[in-house]
């Protein structure tokens, strides 16, 4: 059975259908990615997915449980996790503290505790820590751990987003754009964080430009274009579905602007 | 911050604490030193809820009356020992902060603002027309602690002013204990986070809601013993403590010390405590030199005089 079932979702803004009736499944260790034109309607799915949006029709099942329009902090509870396209950083707080706040779930405990640093609290707060710090050396930023956050690199605060994501121990973990405003090492090393957190079982669903980087990784691509799903299948045969290269050249001026983004 | 700033903030406080009154010209300073004692710890619980959650508050004055008209009024009506009132009003204020805060905490921004000004403007008016219960505008008098004479009867005489001093400055150290130990919490990380972005925070698990409701109440208590305090303190008490004028002093102190700074929030309070005692002409100008002080450090020092000046120090500048 596939982890997360996406049935039938569509939203509409002010009368504008942004996504239509969208299906699709993703089982756990898959990488799925969703490719599309700019405003093809990627990060409102997620939205969506993430209860961000309530979509207006459709549902969204996680392990066979409806958990369509689920408060997202619940979500979160039941093991779905993502980034966002433009960033979602603690700014304020050091790059460790953003780590440890992926944590959240197993840190917390009663408040008084915490008010009075009583051992459990400090306890708490300890096991996070370690697990914070292991996850920044995974993604190559245990050297920043006590800069604030604010003052790293757009690449540097993109792996963060998927430390902080991954701490939530997550089964289903949602990456928008990933890789944009990253150069071509940090790709590759995203690329490879990517893959290697597949491998532990966790099911992937991508939003990526990277053309080369989604046909390397992904099992299993949906091609979206004005909020409808146009294609899917494996990476070779929807690169040469009609529909999808006409959906591409057919919007020339959005394929140049991902090229200066 | 680590444990190291933590006890290192602790001790520097302790410290001028007990160091201040060599300096002080006359008796009459350990009273306006129990006043900035005062002042600074219901600002360090509006740096919980401004600095660390990223809400607003312009009606903790309200809890403030509470905590102060608890300890008038719960003597006289229940017998309770005054030190019982500061810890009733406390749980009051705390209750009914958890049950206006639920709905009033949805809203954003400005409405936030106002609504949270409506509950003070309501508190004050409630303590200004229930002229039978609060003596209305001309105030009441309150019940003595009665713990300086147990302390002079064990054979440590001090004066009002004295005990006052230290008495404030004693619960002071312990409120910053207390919110020095919740930023670096799971619970002050979670309020921080949402205060970063309440999104990322709700993908992370945090139940923004709670968490705000959680720095709400918390700032709600240190405001209603602040207000008891003062009440005591004083022995008399007038709805004042609950005016508007007093929500606005309380959120000029902490901008100006800024919001994200413990000690610079007590530097705030000590300033604008301090600022009318000194020069008498303030006294008549006090809401002028307050409207005035706000926008100077909105415009000059956005995150607040320590923040700022210790950025400058350190060579980073604003
Ligand atoms: N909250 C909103 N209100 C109104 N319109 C919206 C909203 N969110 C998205 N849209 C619209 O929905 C459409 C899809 O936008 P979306 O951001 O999902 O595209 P995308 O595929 O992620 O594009 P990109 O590749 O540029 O990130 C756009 O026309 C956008 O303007
Ligand atoms: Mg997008």
């Amino acid at each position: 059975m596939s982890l997360l079932q996406v049935q039938g979702l569509g939203i509409s803004f002010g009368g504008i259908r942004a996504v239509h009736d969208v299906s699709f499944n993703v089982k756990a260790g898959e990488i799925v990615s969703v490719i599309g034109p700019n405003g093809a309607g990627k990060t409102t799915l997620f939205n969506m997915i993430s209860s961000i949006y309530r979509p207006d029709s459709g549902t969204v099942h996680l392990e066979g449980k409806d958990i369509t329009a689920t408060e997202p902090h619940r979500l979160a509870r039941l093991g779905m996790s993502r980034t966002f396209q433009n960033l979602q950083i603690f700014q304020e707080m050091t790059v460790l503290e953003n780590a440890i706040a992926g944590y959240h779930m197993q840190e917390s405990g009663p408040l008084w505790q915490d008010l009075f640093a009583l051992p459990g609290s400090r306890r708490r707060a300890a096991k996070a820590r370690e697990g914070a710090y292991e996850l920044l050396a995974r993604v190559g930023l245990k050297n920043a751990a006590e800069q604030e956050a604010g003052n790293l690199s757009y690449g540097a605060l993109k792996r963060l987003e998927i430390a902080r994501a991954l701490a939530t121990e997550p089964k289903v973990l949602l990456l928008d754009e990933p890789a944009a405003g990253c150069n071509a090492v940090e790709t590759e090393e995203i690329d490879e964080l990517i893959a290697e957190t597949a491998k532990t079982g966790i099911a992937i669903l991508l939003v990526e430009h990277d053309m080369k980087m989604v046909m390397r990784i992904s099992n299993h691509i949906v091609v979206l274009d004005h909020g409808e799903k146009i294609a899917e299948g494996d990476p070779a045969t929807v690169s040469q579905n009609p529909d999808v290269i006409a959906a591409y050249l057919g919007t020339g001026e959005e394929e140049a602007s991902h090229a200066d983004g | 911050m680590n444990m190291q700033s933590k006890w290192t903030q602790i001790a520097i406080l302790v410290a001028l604490i007990v160091i201040l009154p060599v300096f002080f010209p006359s008796g009459y300073y350990y009273r306006v030193g129990a006043l900035i004692f005062v002042n600074a710890l219901s600002v360090v619980g509006l740096v919980i809820l401004i600095g660390f959650a990223g809400q607003i508050s312009l009606g903790h004055a309200g809890f403030a009356g509470i905590g102060a008209f608890s300890c008038a009024l719960l003597p006289v009506h229940f017998g309770l020992h005054p030190a019982i009132a500061v810890l009733v009003g406390a749980l009051l204020s705390a209750l009914i902060a958890g049950m206006i805060g639920r709905p009033i905490l949805r809203l954003q921004g400005y409405y936030l603002a106002v609504a949270t000004l409506g509950f003070g403007v309501l508190m004050s008016m409630v303590l200004t027309n229930e002229r039978e219960l609060t003596g209305g505008p001309d105030g009441m008098r309150v019940a003595d602690l009665g713990l300086r004479e147990v302390l002079r009867d064990m054979g440590l005489k001090l004066s009002g002013g004295e005990f006052w001093y230290a008495m404030c400055g004693l619960v002071l150290v312990i409120g910053v204990w207390v919110a020095l130990n919740l930023y670096n919490s799971p619970t002050g990380r979670a309020m921080r986070a949402l205060h970063g972005s309440e999104v990322a925070a709700r993908t992370v698990g945090i139940d923004v809601a709670s968490k705000k409701l959680q720095a709400f109440v918390i700032s709600a208590i240190y405001a209603s013993v602040a207000g008891s305090l003062l009440a005591l303190q004083n022995g008399f008490i007038t709805p004042d403590v609950a005016g508007f004028m007093h929500s606005i002093e309380m959120v000029t102190m902490t901008v100006l010390g800024g919001v994200g700074s413990i000690l610079g929030a007590i530097l705030g309070a000590a300033i604008l405590t301090l600022l009318p005692q000194v020069l008498t002409v303030f006294a008549e100008y006090e809401q002028l030199v307050l409207g005035a002080v706000m926008i100077l450090v909105m415009i000059f020092l956005p995150r607040g005089l320590l923040p700022s000046i210790a950025a400058k120090l350190r060579g980073r500048g604003e």
